[in-house]
C-alpha cells in the first residue's frame, strides 16, 4: 500500500515538472512582456535593459529551471504587470474561486442527482423526456452564452440579481474572504454558479440515470423486489448506494476541471477569481502569473486524482488485493 | 414519490429562503453618491509613474496632481503652480500654491517637487521623458522653483498633467523614492498605496478587482464634483459591462461597443456620449529594407516607390470604412493629428478614393498586377481594427494587390513590430495619440527617422525618413509661439504625407462613453477620466 502511494508521488511530481517546462516554453509564443509593462514612447534601450533585468534574454531552459527551483519554495516572483507577488495574488484570489466551485458542485449534486434518479425511475413519463431535452440544451451551450442570457434575464430584464462582481464579502481569519455570509455575496453568487454547474449537472443526470438503469437490472435488485421490500427502500437503500460510487469518483475529477475551466464563467460574471486573473495575465503577458496558475491547476489535478484513486482503493476491497500484490 | 413530512417541511423552507433571497433590498438608498466606474481594462497601479499607459495616468489624477493640469476646453491651466514664466528660453520659473497638504498631512513645497523631478527620471519609472534627462531642477525658496534647460522646450509641460508630485516624507518614509525596481522582491509600497494632493483620496485597491476612493474634502480648489467615492471595477467582457450599466449597477463605462450603442441610447436611464478621440489610426509602410520581408516581390522594395505608396492610399475609400465598419462615427482624416489639436487641418485634404488612378500607378511602377504583401494589424486594441484591415484588404485587392491578413492580439503584434522585435512588419496598421497634445510628438515619434540612440523616430516602424521634415519639427521646437509653430508643421505636414506620402493616414476613431442619464460627466478627447468633473442627481 505504502508502495503504492510513493510511486504515485513520484509520478505526480513528474507530471508537476513535466507542466511546469511546458507552460514555461510556450510562453515564449504569446507575446513580449515587456511591452505590456511600458508606454509605447520608452525607448529602445530601456526596453532592452528591462529585459535583462528580468531575465528575459537568458536561453529559455535556464529560466525555465529557475522558475521551477523558486516554485518548489511557492515563490512565484513578482507580476510584470501588477508589481505584487504571485503567491499572493493568487491566494487572494483563491477564496472566490474555490467557494465559486465549491457552490457549483453542490449545486450540481444537489440537482443531477435527484434529476438522474427521476428520469431512470420514470423513464417514459413526459416529464422525464423534458429533462433529457433540456440536458441536451445544457451541454451543447457554452457556458458564456448561458452567463450572458442569465445576465440579460435576471440582471437588466427582471433587475433582482447583480450582473458582475462577488458582492460584499466577510474576512474570516487572515486569509480567506467568504460572500457566503452577507446578502449581496449571496445573491451575486446565483448566477455565476448556476452557469459554471449546468454542464456539470446534466452530466450527472445522465450518469445517474444510466448507472441506476443499469443497476435496477442486477440480480440482487430483483431478489430484493423478491423478498418483498418497498420499492422506496430497494431504490434508495439498495440501488441508489450503488449507483453513487462510479458518480462520485466523476464527480471529484470534475472539480479540478470545474476550477480550472471557471475562467470563462469569471471573466462573463467579472468574477475576482483565479480565472479572471489568468485571462487577464494572458492579455498583458504577464508570464509569472501564467505559469503559476497552471502549476496550481495541475496541482490541483494530480491531488485529487491521487485522493480518488486512494479512496476507491479503500471502498473497494477487491482492489486492495491488487494493490498489495497478488500473492504468490 | 411521497414525501415524508420532514421532507416537506425542508422544501418550504428552502423556497422561503430562496424567496427570501431575491426579493429586492429592503434596506432604504444610502444617502451617499458614489460614482460606479467600469473600464475593460484594469488599474495595473496607483504609482503613476509605473506605466505611461493612458488609463492609469488619468484615473491616477484624482489621487495625484501635477504642477499644471487641463481643462474640460483642454487648455493647460494652474494646478499645484500657480503661475510661472519664463526668464530666458532655458530657464522656466514656477511659483507654487501655498497651503495645500498632501493627503496624509504633510505640506506641499518646493522640495517636493525637486524630490519628484528626481523620481520620476529615475529608474523604474516609466515617465522619464516628462522632464528631459539634461534638466536642472532648482529649488529657489520653499514655494518657488526653477528649470533650467540645456536647449530650449516650448513644449515642456504639456505632458505635466500627468507628473504627479509626490511627498518627499512620505515616500522616504515608506521607502517608495522610486518607482519600482523591475527585479524588486517586495512588492513596491507605492503600487498599492497612495498620497497626492488631489480631489479624492485612495482608500484601498485590489489589482484587477476593485479600487475605492472617497472625496478630500480638504483639497485646495472648489470642487466641482458632488461625489463622496469613487468605485472602479474592470469588466472585461463587453456584454456584461454594457449589462451592467442597463441595470443600473454601474453609472458610467468605456468603451462601449459600436453595435451595442444604439440599445444603450434606447434604454430610457442610459446615453451613449461619443466625441471625437485625438487617436489617428493609419497605414504604414516598410520604407527601409531593401526587400520586403513579407511578400512576394523579390529583391526589390516596392513601398520605396512614392507611386506605389500613393497607389495604396488612392485604394483606400475611407469614405466607406468610416460608414460601414465604423459606423459614421469616425472622422476621416487627412493629417496624421486630430483637426482639434493642429489650427491649421482644415487647409489640408485627404487624396482622392481613385481605384483606377491607383492601378495605373502600379502599373507605372512596374507592378501592373500588383504583388502580395502581408498586413499586420491587431484585433484588440482599435475599435473595430480587425474589421478595418479586413475592408482595407478587400480594397487593395481591387487594385490587384493580394494582401494577406495577420490580425493578432496586441501583445503579439507589439512584440512583432516594437524595436526589441526588429521592427519586423512591411505594411501595418497602427493607432497614435500624442501625449503632448500637439504635432511635434508624432514628428518625433512616428516621423523621424529612426534614431536608437535618441529614441527619435522610436515608434516610426517603416522609417519613412525624410531628414527636411525632422529639420523642420526640430525648427519649431525652437519657436515659443504656437501659432508659428503651427505654420511650420505645415510644411512638415505638406512633405511628409502629400510629397512623400509617408503614411496613410485613416480616421480619427470616436469614443463612446456609457452613462446612466443621472451621472454627468465631461468627455475629454484624449479619453482622460477626471472624477472630478462628475456630478450625479
Amino acid at each position: 500500500m505504502i508502495a503504492f502511494i510513493i510511486r504515485r508521488l513520484f509520478a505526480s511530481i513528474g507530471v508537476l515538472i513535466a507542466v511546469g517546462l511546458i507552460a514555461f516554453v510556450m510562453f515564449r509564443y504569446i507575446g513580449d512582456p515587456v511591452n505590456q509593462m511600458v508606454g509605447v514612447e520608452t525607448s529602445a534601450a530601456e526596453r532592452a535593459q528591462l529585459r535583462e533585468q528580468l531575465g528575459l534574454d537568458e536561453p529559455v531552459i535556464v529560466q525555465a529551471l529557475r522558475f521551477l527551483l523558486h516554485a518548489a519554495r511557492l515563490d512565484f516572483g513578482m507580476s510584470y504587470q501588477f508589481k505584487q507577488p504571485v503567491s499572493s495574488m493568487i491566494g487572494a484570489r483563491l477564496p472566490a474561486t474555490l467557494e465559486l466551485a465549491a457552490v457549483a458542485s453542490i449545486l450540481s449534486l444537489l440537482a443531477g442527482i435527484p434529476l438522474g434518479v427521476y428520469t431512470a425511475l420514470r423513464r417514459d413519463s413526459a416529464l422525464a423526456k423534458l429533462f433529457q431535452a433540456l440536458s441536451l440544451v445544457g451541454i451543447s451551450l457554452p457556458t458564456f452564452l448561458t452567463g450572458i442570457l442569465l445576465i440579460y434575464l435576471f440582471s437588466v430584464t427582471l433587475g433582482w440579481l447583480p450582473s458582475f462582481g462577488r458582492g460584499e464579502v466577510v474576512p474570516i481569519g487572515s486569509w480567506w474572504t467568504t460572500g457566503l455570509l452577507t446578502l449581496s455575496g449571496l445573491k451575486s453568487l446565483i448566477m455565476p454558479a448556476i452557469t459554471l454547474a449546468l454542464f456539470q449537472m446534466t452530466l450527472i443526470m445522465r450518469l445517474v440515470r444510466a448507472e441506476m438503469l443499469e443497476v435496477l437490472r442486477a440480480d440482487y435488485i430483483r431478489f430484493a423486489r423478491a423478498r418483498g421490500l418497498s420499492e422506496r427502500a430497494v431504490h434508495f437503500r439498495h440501488a441508489l448506494k450503488n449507483t453513487l460510487v462510479p458518480v462520485i469518483t466523476v464527480v471529484g475529477l470534475q472539480l479540478g476541471s470545474i476550477v480550472a475551466f471557471s475562467i470563462i464563467t469569471e471573466t462573463v460574471f467579472a468574477w475576482p477569481g483565479m480565472g479572471q486573473l489568468f485571462l487577464q495575465s494572458v492579455q498583458n503577458v504577464d508570464i509569472p502569473i501564467m505559469a503559476a496558475y497552471l502549476l496550481f491547476i495541475a496541482f490541483l489535478f494530480v491531488v485529487i486524482n491521487l485522493v480518488v484513486d486512494l479512496l476507491y482503493v479503500c471502498v473497494d476491497p477487491r482492489l486492495r488485493a491488487s494493490v498489495r500484490g497478488a500473492p504468490g | 414519490m411521497e414525501l415524508s413530512l420532514t421532507a416537506k417541511r425542508l422544501v418550504l423552507a428552502a423556497i422561503g429562503a430562496v424567496a427570501a433571497i431575491l426579493s429586492p433590498a429592503l434596506a432604504p438608498q444610502a444617502e451617499a453618491r458614489t460614482l460606479r466606474f467600469a473600464f475593460q481594462g484594469e488599474l495595473k497601479s496607483v504609482d503613476p509613474y509605473q506605466i505611461n499607459e493612458s488609463f492609469s495616468l488619468s484615473v491616477n489624477t484624482a489621487v495625484y496632481e501635477g504642477l499644471v493640469r487641463r481643462g474640460p476646453d483642454m487648455k493647460i491651466q494652474p494646478s499645484l503652480a500657480t503661475s510661472w514664466e519664463l526668464l530666458d528660453p532655458l530657464h522656466w520659473r514656477f511659483h507654487l500654491r501655498e497651503g495645500v497638504k498632501f493627503h496624509e498631512g504633510q505640506d506641499f513645497t518646493a522640495d517636493d517637487v525637486v524630490f519628484s523631478a528626481q523620481r520620476v527620471r529615475g529608474p523604474g519609472s516609466d515617465l522619464k521623458g516628462r522632464i528631459p534627462a539634461d534638466a536642472q531642477v532648482v529649488k529657489v525658496d520653499d514655494h518657488t522653483i526653477d528649470f533650467v534647460l540645456k536647449t530650449p522646450n516650448p513644449l515642456l509641460i504639456n505632458e505635466w498633467e500627468s507628473w504627479a508630485i509626490f511627498s518627499k516624507k512620505w515616500s522616504e518614509e515608506h521607502g517608495a523614492t522610486e518607482a519600482t525596481a523591475m527585479n524588486a522582491t517586495t512588492p513596491p509600497y507605492a503600487a498599492l498605496h497612495a498620497n497626492g494632493t488631489g480631489p479624492f483620496i485612495l482608500i484601498s485597491h485590489e489589482p484587477g478587482v476593485k479600487t475605492v476612493w472617497k472625496s478630500n474634502p480638504a483639497w485646495w480648489d472648489k470642487p466641482r464634483h458632488n461625489l463622496d467615492g469613487v468605485v472602479f471595477t474592470p469588466i472585461a467582457n463587453s456584454a456584461t459591462r454594457v449589462a451592467a450599466l442597463l441595470s443600473g449597477e454601474i453609472d458610467w463605462m468605456d468603451p462601449v461597443p459600436l453595435n451595442d450603442q444604439a440599445r444603450v441610447n434606447a434604454n430610457p436611464d442610459t446615453q451613449v456620449l461619443a466625441g471625437p478621440e485625438v487617436r489617428t489610426i493609419f497605414l504604414g509602410m516598410d520604407q527601409q529594407r531593401d526587400e520586403l520581408g513579407h511578400s512576394s516581390v523579390k529583391g526589390k522594395n516596392p513601398f520605396k516607390d512614392i507611386r506605389v505608396r500613393k497607389a495604396f492610399y488612392q485604394a483606400v475609400d475611407e469614405e466607406a470604412i468610416n460608414k460601414k465598419v465604423m459606423r459614421g462615427q469616425a472622422t476621416p482624416s487627412a493629417l496624421m493629428i486630430a483637426p482639434s489639436i493642429y489650427s491649421q487641418s482644415q487647409d489640408f485634404k485627404r487624396l482622392p478614393f481613385d481605384p483606377e488612378a491607383a492601378k495605373k500607378l502600379l502599373a507605372e511602377a512596374g507592378y501592373p498586377d500588383g504583388f502580395e504583401v502581408q498586413m499586420d494589424c491587431t484585433n484588440d486594441r482599435y475599435v473595430n481594427d480587425e474589421q478595418i484591415c479586413q475592408a482595407v484588404v478587400g480594397m487593395l485587392a481591387r487594385v490587384g494587390v493580394k494582401v494577406d491578413l495577420n490580425a493578432e492580439p496586441k501583445s503579439k503584434f507589439f512584440a512583432a513590430i516594437s524595436a526589441a522585435g526588429g521592427y519586423d512588419s512591411s505594411f501595418y496598421l497602427l493607432g497614435w495619440t500624442p501625449t503632448t497634445l500637439e504635432s511635434f510628438n508624432v514628428f518625433q515619434y512616428i516621423m523621424g527617422c529612426r534614431d536608437a540612440k535618441t529614441n527619435w523616430g522610436g515608434n516610426n516602424v517603416g522609417d519613412y525618413c525624410n531628414p527636411k521634415v525632422d529639420e523642420l519639427a526640430r525648427q519649431a521646437l525652437q519657436e515659443p509661439d504656437e501659432s508659428k509653430r503651427d505654420n511650420i508643421f505645415k510644411q512638415a505636414w505638406q512633405i511628409s504625407l502629400f510629397d512623400d506620402v509617408g503614411y496613410i493616414p485613416l480616421h480619427q476613431q470616436a469614443l463612446a462613453w456609457g452613462v446612466s442619464k443621472k451621472t454627468h460627466v465631461i468627455q475629454r478627447p484624449d479619453n482622460y477620466y477626471i472624477f472630478a468633473w462628475v456630478t450625479m442627481d
